[in-house]
């Protein structure tokens, strides 16, 4: 194999597994440290998130949010930027998703209805992101610390939203009505019924297709679109980009409407696909872990895709962990999603030195 | 005396106490910042140190200890974004973010382990928090109109780690400006290669530099929780760590312009507070969510830029490479 | 001991930067107190060899000796400890500190620094004096022009105690006058014993200062002469390996109508700072325009205006039948779309993306032509085969679309940028800097298909900080000084002294703008 191949090998593959495995060898070194063998938590781990069918259904479940997510996060980074505004955007996504189902016509079609409310989850994500993009365009304000702010911005929106205006009258919890069923997508388990196979019930739902449809959109996108390749060129060199005449400003701005539109797209699962109403914090943890699938799946769809089933896993698994023993809560998957951050981000370059020094020598 | 001058000395003296998390957050930022490296990290950083210096203080029954403590583990973290970004030359936004999600995670982890409540640490007593210094002579001058309840309520009266944080500033402003080390440092952030070949080590400082906002961030991590508060709450830093940073951008990396922007945000944060429940003509009852959302409102807004472009030092953000 | 008689001895200096090996077991011996030049191509190892020396960066293995004494130099300090100063070829100075704050970074003589600036202060003025460095001391760095800054740069040197000096091609943002200049505070170094070691690629320089010179091709050492017993021409042979021609055959321009006239250009740069001012000229078919200057006088900046990347704020362009003003820009996309392709001056920044593979640098600018887009599909296949053609029509090598740009030789990239540019049939080219870092077989393939070009019924523009360039492929020559055109002239005409003063904006009155005689 000549060099230049190994070094896509080293670089494309075994890099990023190195990484990962680090970052499960460090949480393993965090559950010894709060007295919890490893070993064992990681059978539970397995066990709950794969090894029974309502698992394995609430696996897929999360994986769904993490895909979203992990597009948007992805499809920013090409452009060079670091979108950390998953949250908040997932969060506005899902008012308009909700704004959709509840003030639409409930007698019009389903095929209607439901790409309406897609919609509305993409534009409101789009515009969450649309300010701290111009921003950053045509101010130069720090994309980074304005999308942070943006999350608690959002917090406080949906929180009067639901608090104020959406709850329902004499309701106590802050959440809306129930969406006309109309605009509800249906449970896997449901639709494996209608063909006479009998699965666990769990939240899975078809917004898992929508999930795949968008990862092919954005991968035609980016890489067979005359688009796409502006933004891949924004994102490694301004000024070839100027060049080529494209406008950076421009991009900047498109780019995170699209980022913010894929995030937004979150309550198309947890909203339309299973809660079917609006309520406080269901975004919670998606945004960030967003950040630590895109990284770990080098921001292309079919790393994000596996990325985001991985941590879905983790996430159910976490579930379980969380169920069986006292010391654990969820939260270990925060820890790893930050040690994925780490060592996929910010320490992916780790082990390059080594794995050419042994995998692929200079000939001298 | 006059009910509105009096509203506005107990603001001003709220403001204070508001502002010490970003004076020390803000400072390690400028530290980091100035020579070369981004640091999105102040938030988790305050935030392991709130963690820690709470517990500490708990479990020693001491204050002291727990800043200690505190400090510590906020070195730790710096020196992790510092081993990811100086020696890796990874990328430095990525690193700090993921410190900031560590933190989130670990203190909410180990509050369960080590205490058995997800997310808060045991309440502190009296004599294991910092609590409020009287400064002596508040007796004698409160004789006095105007001046004794300014020293009474806004002078007197705070923990030592607020005197402690207004005490930093001038420090901060004499080491970047008048010691060798501020050279270097300034040198570093503007052209590495000019410090390497002048024969410095270009990793040693900004490791210095990083450690030395470890410290910073560990004081005003304590602060948050064993001063201002008695105990670690869930996600209590509630985005300091990044105000700080808009306040260091819109201070312009200079020491006294970046106080006064801290305390421009503490001010406007104490006195929306004030706001809350009062009704206002024509808007009527102000929702405490917009009040909860200011400080952050103001963030984007001056981030925006309407107060002018800032120019951050030359080599920020990018790894040194040696190269010709 | 600084008595003796060999400076800098370097013995067997072996040094690799991954598969390259940038220098091949060098010997290098320097007397003390002369002036030594080291010669050779872009990549033959010169800056390499003296950065080791410098301890910039560490060999990998062989010997060196300073004064005698065995030197191991891990990093800067120990150099500057040992009398080794060097002057970059980029200037290592912070912008915006002042002379006094540069000159003492890293020198500082104690923790507080307010004493430090004083005590430096008197010890700079004595220096300045006595080497003819005058600069003023408490201005920032940013404000002094080049030549200013490359003085703050010598001082620094001498400060730290440098008995060795290093210049690295420190003629290149200089003009003529300026280098004669710096050329007498060299020989004022030398009587006071200092050891001068220059490096360049500029065979007129050797000659003229040098009391030995060194070249060297391609990490190796291969020659060491007395300058007094060689010539340009045998210095040439030896950095090729081969005889040079040094001039290229070319036919007289048959110039035709004008394609792009400029008329009382005012450009500002992207900071804002007036740059341009007052320029006018044409470009006509069939011929080659030349734009001489020191770098940092404008013509960047009047290239990214020509190119649609920077706008106007004053004057106007008319191009191929379109008027470009400070109300109506064109965009580079629309300028291509017009017949105007632009080489820029920075291949690795604006010409190429380093992490794209060859076949999506090809297509940087037309990425929206209809040949390669089926509605949305961009569609790769195309793309590939698009840049197969290229890479045939302008001897890529390898061959092979699907390579990282980073991957191919300066020379390649640079021949895939032209390609990529001259393929479309463009009427007016942009050129600015084309050979700048490349071996001469590609400098001679690149030159040869300008004038090609030329003779299409192109107009050229060419932009060049290399004097000789200009002189050698130009019809017509203008020259840049302070943003504004100091000279115009027919390349047939011309003549270093004269242009050299253009340049340098020193031109007796009566001299100014000879008009320059054309062939109809």
């Amino acid at each position: 194999m000549t060099r230049d191949r190994r070094l896509a090998w080293i670089n494309g593959l075994l890099l990023p597994l190195f990484n990962v495995l680090t970052a499960f060898l460090a949480t393993a070194v965090v559950f010894l440290f709060i007295g919890v063998d490893p070993i064992e938590a990681t059978k539970i781990l397995i066990y709950g998130a794969l090894g029974y069918d309502e698992g394995l259904g609430y696996t897929l479940y999360y994986a769904t949010n993490f895909v979203f997510t992990g597009l948007a996060v992805a499809v920013a980074f090409h452009a060079g930027l670091f979108n950390i505004g998953g949250e908040g955007q997932a969060y506005v996504g899902g008012l308009g998703i909700a704004l959709v189902a509840l003030y639409i016509d409930p007698t019009l079609s389903a095929w209607l209805v439901i790409p309406l409310a897609i919609s509305g989850g993409l534009l409101f994500g789009a515009l969450w992101a649309i300010i701290p993009a111009y921003l950053q365009a045509y101010r130069g304000s720090h994309i980074v610390i304005t999308t942070i702010m943006f999350n608690f911005l959002a917090s406080a929106l949906m929180v009067y939203m639901l608090v104020h205006v959406l709850r329902e009258v004499g309701q106590m919890s802050p959440e809306s009505r129930n969406f006309p069923e109309v605009v509800w997508l249906p449970f896997v388990h449901d639709v494996f019924a209608r063909f006479g196979y009998n699965i666990a019930k769990s939240p899975l739902n078809l917004s898992i297709l929508v999930a795949l449809f968008f990862s092919l959109l954005v991968w035609f996108f980016l890489w067979h679109t005359r688009w796409g390749f502006a933004i891949r060129a924004t994102g490694k060199s301004n000024d070839a980009a100027v060049y080529s005449g494209i406008n950076p400003k421009k991009i900047i701005v498109v780019t995170m409407c699209i980022s913010g539109a894929l995030a937004g797209l979150v309550g198309v699962n947890e909203l339309i696909g299973v809660q079917h109403r609006l309520f406080l914090n269901f975004n919670y943890g998606y945004g960030f872990g967003g950040i630590a699938v895109a990284l770990m799946g080098r921001n292309h769809p079919v790393g994000i895709l596996i990325a985001a089933l991985l941590f879905g896993i983790l996430y159910q698994g976490g579930a379980e962990l969380d169920f069986e023993l006292q010391n654990v809560s969820r939260d270990i998957v925060v820890v790893m999603q930050g040690l994925v951050i780490l060592f996929c981000g910010g320490l992916e370059y780790l082990y390059r030195p080594l794995l050419i020094r042994f995998l692929a020598p200079i000939e001298t | 005396m006059n009910d509105l001058l009096f509203n506005l000395i107990l603001t001003l003296d709220a403001s204070f106490r508001v502002c010490i998390p970003l004076i020390f957050a803000s400072m390690a930022g400028l530290f980091a910042e100035r020579s070369g490296v981004v640091d999105i990290g102040l938030e988790g950083k305050l935030l392991m140190s709130a963690f820690i210096a709470a517990s500490a203080a708990s479990v020693f029954g001491s204050p002291w200890i727990g800043l200690v403590a505190g400090m510590f583990a906020s070195c730790v973290f710096a020196m992790i974004h510092g081993f990811a970004s100086i020696t890796y030359k990874g990328n430095q936004i990525v690193s700090g973010v993921a410190i900031n999600i560590l933190a989130s995670g670990l203190t909410m982890i180990l509050t369960l382990a080590w205490f058995k409540k997800g997310g808060i640490t045991p309440t502190l007593q009296s004599d294991e928090r910092f609590l409020s210094i009287t400064l002596p002579g508040v007796d004698i001058i409160d004789h006095i109109p105007l001046l004794g309840v300014i020293y009474r309520e806004l002078i007197s009266g705070h923990n030592i780690l607020v005197y402690l944080a207004f005490a930093i500033v001038p420090l901060v402003w004499w080491v970047v400006y008048r010691t060798r080390f501020g050279l270097r440092l300034r040198a570093v952030g503007e052209n590495p290669k000019a410090v390497d070949t002048a024969g410095l080590s270009v990793e040693g400082l900004r490791y210095k530099a990083l450690l030395i906002g470890g410290i910073l961030c560990g004081i005003g991590g304590a602060y948050i929780a064993i001063a201002h508060n008695a105990q670690f709450t869930k996600e209590m830093t509630a985005g300091q760590g990044f105000i700080a940073l808009a306040a260091l951008i819109f201070g312009k990396w200079h020491p006294y312009k970046v106080l006064a922007a801290c305390f421009l945000f503490g001010f406007l944060d104490a006195l929306a507070l004030r706001l809350q429940g009062v009704v206002l003509p024509v808007i009527g009852e102000v929702p405490v969510q917009l009040i909860e959302a200011i400080p952050y409102l103001l963030t984007v807004i001056l981030l925006a830029g309407f107060i002018g472009k800032a120019i951050p030092p030359k080599a920020s953000a990018q790894p040194y490479i040696k190269e010709l | 001991m600084e008595n003796s008689h060999i400076a800098i001895e370097l013995i067997d200096v072996d040094k690799h930067f991954g598969s390259v090996h940038a220098n091949d077991k060098v010997n290098l011996s320097v007397k003390t107190g002369t002036i030594h030049g080291i010669v050779g191509e872009n990549g033959a190892g010169k800056s390499t060899l003296m950065s080791i020396l410098y301890g910039f960066y560490q060999a990998d293995s062989g010997q060196i000796k300073v004064f005698d004494k065995d030197f191991i130099s891990t990093n800067s300090r120990q150099s500057i400890e040992a009398g080794i100063g060097m002057v970059h070829q980029h200037f290592m100075l912070v912008e915006n500190f002042t002379v006094l704050e540069n000159v003492i970074l890293g020198s500082e003589g104690g923790a507080l620094i307010t004493e430090s600036l004083e005590k430096a202060r008197i010890e700079l003025t004595r220096l300045a004096k006595e080497y003819g460095l005058e600069v003023e001391l408490d201005v920032a760095v940013e404000e002094l022009s080049v030549g200013m800054q490359q003085r703050v740069e010598i001082l620094k040197g001498l400060y730290k105690g440098a008995k060795v000096l290093i210049l690295d091609e420190p003629t290149g943002v200089l003009t003529p006058q300026e280098s004669d200049e710096l050329f007498r505070i060299f020989e004022a170094l030398k009587k006071q014993g200092v050891t001068i070691i220059l490096i360049t690629h500029k065979l007129r320089e050797i000659m003229s200062i040098t009391d030995y010179v060194s070249v060297m091709r391609a990490g190796k050492m291969v020659a060491n002469r007395q300058t007094s017993e060689t010539n340009p021409e045998e210095l040439a042979e030896l950095m090729i390996g081969r005889k040079v021609l040094l001039n290229i055959d070319k036919t007289k321009a048959k110039s035709g109508d004008p394609l792009l006239v400029a008329n009382n250009l005012e450009i500002h740069n992207e900071q804002g700072i007036k740059r341009v001012s007052e320029v006018s000229f044409e470009a006509r078919s069939g011929e080659i325009l030349g734009i001489a200057g020191v770098t940092g006088n404008g013509q960047g900046t009047l290239l990214k205006a020509l190119a649609g990347i920077l706008p106007l704020s004053k004057g106007s362009i008319e191009i191929l039948g379109e008027t470009i003003s400070p109300k109506k820009s064109l965009n580079p996309q629309e300028l291509r779309n017009l017949g105007v392709a632009h080489v820029p001056e920075d291949r690795q920044r604006m010409g190429l993306i380093s992490d794209f593979i060859a076949s999506e640098s090809a297509l940087l600018g037309y990425q929206n032509d209809k040949e390669i887009n089926q509605g949305v599909w961009l569609k790769r296949s195309l793309v590939k085969a698009n840049c197969e053609s290229i890479m045939e029509a302008f001897d890529i090598r390898p061959t092979n679309p699907d390579l990282m740009s980073s991957n191919f030789s300066g020379g390649n990239q640079q021949k895939l940028i032209l390609a990529r540019e001259f393929e479309r049939n463009p009427q007016v080219l942009i050129i600015g800097q084309p050979t700048r870092g490349i071996d001469i077989g590609a400098i001679e393939f690149i030159r040869k298909r300008i004038i090609e070009m030329r003779d299409a019924g192109k107009a050229i523009i060419l932009i060049s900080v290399e004097l000789e360039e200009i002189m050698s492929i130009s019809d017509r020559i203008i020259v840049m000084c302070d943003g504004e055109i100091t000279g115009t002239v027919d390349a047939a005409n011309a003549d270093e002294a004269t242009l050299g003063m253009m340049m340098a904006n020193v031109l007796p009155s009566d001299k100014q703008n000879t008009e320059a005689q054309y062939d109809s």
